[in-house]
């Protein structure tokens, strides 16, 4: 049995000279929540990316629930769900379509996609909006429906990108409640990124603070308070990465864009 | 292997046909007008060399253009996935890149089809006949297979492609040539030598005279060769844009 669903030993990616994830080694035990912070750019979307099979580490080993995603992607797939931080929706589907689609993808039993399906929609207050195209819906709504969208399916490990970007702190709140229910009752393991340290501290058993692609600090909420003798996880936050403010994280995909157009090659 | 899955990303492509109304329309204004502006406007011409109803010879062809034109762009629609995200949903879910590519390309490939069936409707109201409708159903097939071949190159191609811009390109050096050399606008006998070359590299050809063939009883090749030849390519290319599909990393 493996006690750590999610390892990383050495990870690094290189865009080129540009180095986005420089090292990083951390274990999350199964049943954990993880919170994983960092300013824009520090690279936690393109660890989030390797973890999740959409990228292939330059150096370094990863194990999901023991698969390692690199030989058999397939097999780590299973494993897990994910929340990304862009948009993944079909905007010419509606948004119980969308649900559908997601629900058949994972092999979801028809009762139950229907019945989560509702659950969820309703959860998010877009039930009475499922019959019409996304395309008509707002940005929030649409964040929503990709939250509940990704709870569709039962998975051992959730990757939550930055979820709750963009949403009011209710709908905000209400969330995590059902994602921490959800963790208690299914023991699947929660690993997310956010800008809200607040969050990071109410929920979070453990928190990584990454920047310049490697882990500078990790450790408790508690921890990490007292080991920079913070109030609270906001100011031991910015007291670990420094004041600057960074690059927009659309940065690594750019750089990668530069790079292949300076090498002429196609990606 | 999960069938459900090969069947979602297949309805989704329908949807999304059926969906976009203008771009059905849109894309019969260009067969119609050729049918109309060639087909009457070499007609004489034609009749005159002794070769017959030029309606009737391009007919088959403006079919498979409208075929080839529908079916590259539904492989190319994978960089719009690709940009606006979704492409991401599905790459992460539990199937294979195999099903993927097979479910998207049966999608774009079963479109492309009834984009040809309408053409075929729009060729009869101008005065195109149909000479056995006992075989229209071998003319499907041969329009599945023309489909299929297109979509898959087409995926092939947006696999390696980052952004639109090279749509153009694509268009132009390729798409454009594999129509106006398939032998859609004139027949392949009597060519120079260089153009009855290209021409028969051409995989459009086999679909152009597979159609002609099956709707007006006129195969230069053979109904027999065209079907293998463009089965044959049809599974390389299938395997090819797996290949470079599964090779994506976004």
């Amino acid at each position: 049995m493996a006690k750590n669903t999610v390892v990383a030993k050495n990870l690094i990616k290189k865009y080129g000279d540009l180095t986005a994830v420089d090292g990083i080694s951390f274990e999350v035990p199964k049943g954990e929540i993880f919170a994983f912070l960092g300013p824009n750019g520090a690279g936690k979307t393109t660890t989030i990316k390797m973890l999740t099979t959409l990228l292939h580490p330059t150096e370094g080993k990863i194990e999901l629930n023991g698969i390692d995603p690199v030989k058999d992607s397939e097999g780590a797939r299973k494993t897990f769900g994910i929340v990304f931080q862009d948009p993944s929706l079909d905007d010419e589907l509606t948004a119980y379509e969308n649900m559908e689609f997601h629900g058949v993808l994972y092999k979801v039993p028809g009762d139950i996609r229907k019945q989560r399906t509702e659950e969820l929609l309703r959860f998010v207050e877009l039930w009475d909006r499922r019959n019409n195209l996304v395309k008509t819906f707002s940005g929030g709504m649409k964040r929503r429906l990709e939250i509940a969208r990704g709870l569709l399916h039962h998975p051992k490990i959730f990757f939550l990108d930055e979820p709750t970007l963009g949403l009011d702190p209710q709908t905000r709140n209400h969330i995590w409640e059902y994602i921490k229910n959800l963790n208690k009752k299914e023991e699947i393991t929660i690993f997310f990124t956010t800008h809200y340290m607040n969050e990071a501290e109410d929920v979070a058993g453990r928190v990584a603070v990454i920047d310049h692609g490697k882990i500078i600090s990790l450790g408790s909420p508690k921890e990490l308070k007292s080991r920079t003798k913070s109030s609270s996880l906001e100011q031991a936050f910015l007291k670990l990465t420094g004041k600057a403010i960074r690059e927009e994280e659309a940065g690594a995909k750019e750089q990668m864009r530069m790079a292949s157009r300076v090498w002429g090659g196609r990606r | 292997m999960n069938l459900g899955a090969v069947y979602i990303l297949w309805l989704r492509q329908l949807k999304r046909y059926f969906r976009a109304r203008s771009r059905i329309v849109g894309a019969l204004g260009q067969p119609l007008l050729f049918l109309l502006a060639l087909g009457f406007g070499f007609g004489p011409i034609f009749q005159k060399a002794g070769q017959g109803n030029y309606l009737e010879f391009l007919a088959p062809g403006i079919i498979a253009m409208s075929i080839l034109f529908t079916a590259i762009f539904s492989g190319i629609e994978i960089i719009w996935d690709k940009q606006f995200g979704f492409l991401k949903e599905t790459l992460v879910a539990p199937i294979s890149r195999w099903e993927i590519m097979l479910g998207r390309t049966l999608g774009g490939a079963t479109v492309a089809m009834i984009q040809g069936i309408i053409v075929v409707i729009l060729a009869s109201l101008v005065g195109f006949r149909i000479h056995s409708l006992g075989e229209f159903p071998l003319a499907i097939i041969f329009m599945f297979l023309i489909a299929l071949l297109f979509t898959a190159l087409g995926t092939a191609i947006a696999s390696i492609l980052e952004d639109m811009q090279g749509f153009q390109l694509i268009m132009n050096f390729m798409v454009m040539p594999f129509f106006f050399l398939s032998g859609a606008l004139f027949p392949l006998t009597g060519l120079p030598q260089a153009l009855n070359i290209v021409a028969r590299i051409d995989p459009l050809s086999y679909g152009v005279d597979g159609l002609r063939g099956t709707l007006t009883g006129a195969a230069q090749f053979g109904l027999t060769l065209d079907f293998f030849v463009l089965s044959a390519i049809t599974l390389i290319l299938l395997g090819v844009g797996t290949y470079l599909f599964s090779k994506i990393q976004i």
